[in-house]
């Protein structure tokens, strides 16, 4: 055990801590099957965590401690309340994993259970900003206060929008495992969506500098990477994973200083995060030729043509055209449209732009709208 | 654990009687019924008499008070119900989703409380 100063302890226990706890949570919920009473045992191990930690230091392994600490406090609460007669079988199960734990090492290998997880805070019974409080909560590990802050809301009413959830989750029926095959797609679609808005909110938050609002760009990114490893084989998984890290990666050139927004045309290409966008192009080049594509997959490639351009004019216009085309199998919205015209105007095919343009009347309220339209004039 | 699918729709939209929609209609009643019953999720249902026959009864200070008509004026009616027994939410959705006038109006799926006695 290495002695570490108070703040850098500190500092690591709440990186720990960030890590640990959706997958601490998982397990419990797993065991108890009872959200609520999962989460109050977490919530008490980390609290003795906390303070056992900073006077002894991190433990070899800290994950095994807190889910021997979590279980504990389960023992403890199932025994107080005679009320749980129906927890008997979870009972004697926890005491039967607490003699296994004496035995073996604390290094023991943790089971991942969070995509149970995943798919339970993200299924589409529950209100989409429900959806994304409770995964904020129960797979980030963000408190209920830096999502009520996120999103500008109360914390009173978060509060309540999460304990409605967990209750809706537990009343009405639905099931603590993985999908069945038949309602895989809708079920993943759902989680993608959870994570997609999760991000475009941390995107649009990022206009105007709040430094003690939770970046919630970086935590949907690392929350897509957990479900991206936990679903190698779902291809649009790894595409909004590629997506995201190909979005983000011009980051700090799309705002001016004063908050404006800079658009993709007169961004200063050189700050574009090649990191962000050498992972990205992997993921696409590892999923797309496996020929399941999807929605966001092809939004990535777009993206990608983008991040691979040296400016605006040598811009692959044509392949982005293309691509376009993919798209509106998927999503046949007017939004889609009026990219492809732009594209097409950019790829030197006015006629076909301005003609689907014209197609498009009701986008007669968007000021985008009139300046595609204007812009294909002037090409 | 037992649903309870209560089926609303709009009288107004609905396939009238007597007419070719209608008995593809019912023809998808009975296949779904036969469907629940086969796969053993069958307990109960019934199609009920229109909103017009409803009566609501209350009873205040001890006295039984009655209102002609549904609890609640709209335009979707509840107009039938299926009790299910299904093996969680999911089973239920894509249960509900078979019922033939989700395609027109809509299925509100209810868990039923499991007493303990």
């Amino acid at each position: 055990m290495t002695i570490l100063s108070p703040s850098l302890l500190s500092e690591q226990i709440e990186r720990v801590v960030r890590e640990e706890w959706g997958r601490i949570l998982a397990i419990m919920v797993k065991t108890l099957g009872d959200f609520q009473l999962a989460e109050d045992c977490t919530q008490e191990a980390l609290i003795s965590a906390m303070s056992h930690w900073q006077r002894n230091g991190l433990p070899r392994s800290p994950a095994a401690w807190l889910l021997q600490v979590a279980r504990r406090k389960a023992i403890d609460r199932l025994r107080r309340d005679r009320s749980f007669k129906s927890k008997k079988a979870e009972l004697s199960y926890l005491y039967d994993l607490e003699n296994a734990d004496e035995e073996s090492d604390e290094k023991s290998v943790i089971p991942d259970e969070r995509l149970e997880m995943i798919f339970i805070c993200c299924h589409s019974a529950l209100a989409e900003k429900s959806r994304i409080a409770l995964t904020l909560r129960s797979l980030g590990g963000l408190s209920t206060e830096q999502i009520a802050s996120a999103f500008l809301d109360t914390v009173e009413a978060m509060q309540r929008r999460i304990i409605r959830a967990k209750r809706k989750i537990s009343g009405a029926g639905i099931a603590y495992k993985i999908p069945e095959a038949e309602d895989l797609p809708d079920r993943i679609s759902s989680v993608l969506r959870t994570l997609y808005l999760i991000f475009n909110e941390g995107y649009s938050a990022s206009v105007g500098s709040d430094l003690t609002r939770v970046d919630l760009s970086d935590e949907a990114i690392r929350l897509t990477r957990i479900a991206a490893k936990l679903m190698p084989e779902e291809c649009e998984v790894q595409g909004l994973l590629a997506l995201m890290l190909l979005h983000d990666s011009s980051r700090t050139s799309r705002v001016e200083h004063d908050g404006t927004l800079i658009a993709l045309e007169y961004q200063n290409r050189s700050q574009w995060n090649n990191d962000r966008i050498d992972e990205g192009t992997a993921l696409l080049q590892a999923c797309l030729p496996k020929g399941r594509s999807g929605p966001y997959q092809i939004q990535a490639a777009i993206s990608g043509v983008h991040a691979h351009a040296a400016d605006w004019d040598s811009t692959d216009w044509p392949q982005i055209v293309e691509l376009y085309s993919v798209l509106l199998r998927f999503e046949a919205s007017s939004v889609v449209r009026l990219n492809q015209a732009v594209a097409m105007s950019m790829a030197g095919k006015s006629e076909h732009a301005l003609h689907v343009l014209n197609g498009l009347d009701d986008m007669d309220g968007y000021t985008t709208f009139h300046l595609a339209r204007a812009e294909v004039w002037i090409n | 654990m037992q649903f309870i699918c209560l089926i609303y729709s709009n009288p107004a939209i609905e396939p009238a009687h007597g007419t070719p929609e209608f008995n593809t209609m019912m023809q998808g009643y009975n296949a779904f019924t036969k469907h629940v019953r086969d796969t053993d999720k069958f307990v109960v249902g019934d199609q009920l008499h229109g909103a017009e026959t409803a009566t609501t009864v209350c009873v205040r200070d001890g006295k039984t008070e009655t209102m002609d008509g549904p609890f609640m004026e709209t335009k979707e009616v509840l107009g039938g119900y299926y009790l299910l027994e299904c093996a969680d939410l999911d089973d239920a959705i894509r249960t509900a989703a078979m019922i033939p006038t989700a395609k027109f109006g809509r299925i509100e799926v209810r868990p039923i409380v499991a007493m303990n006695n």
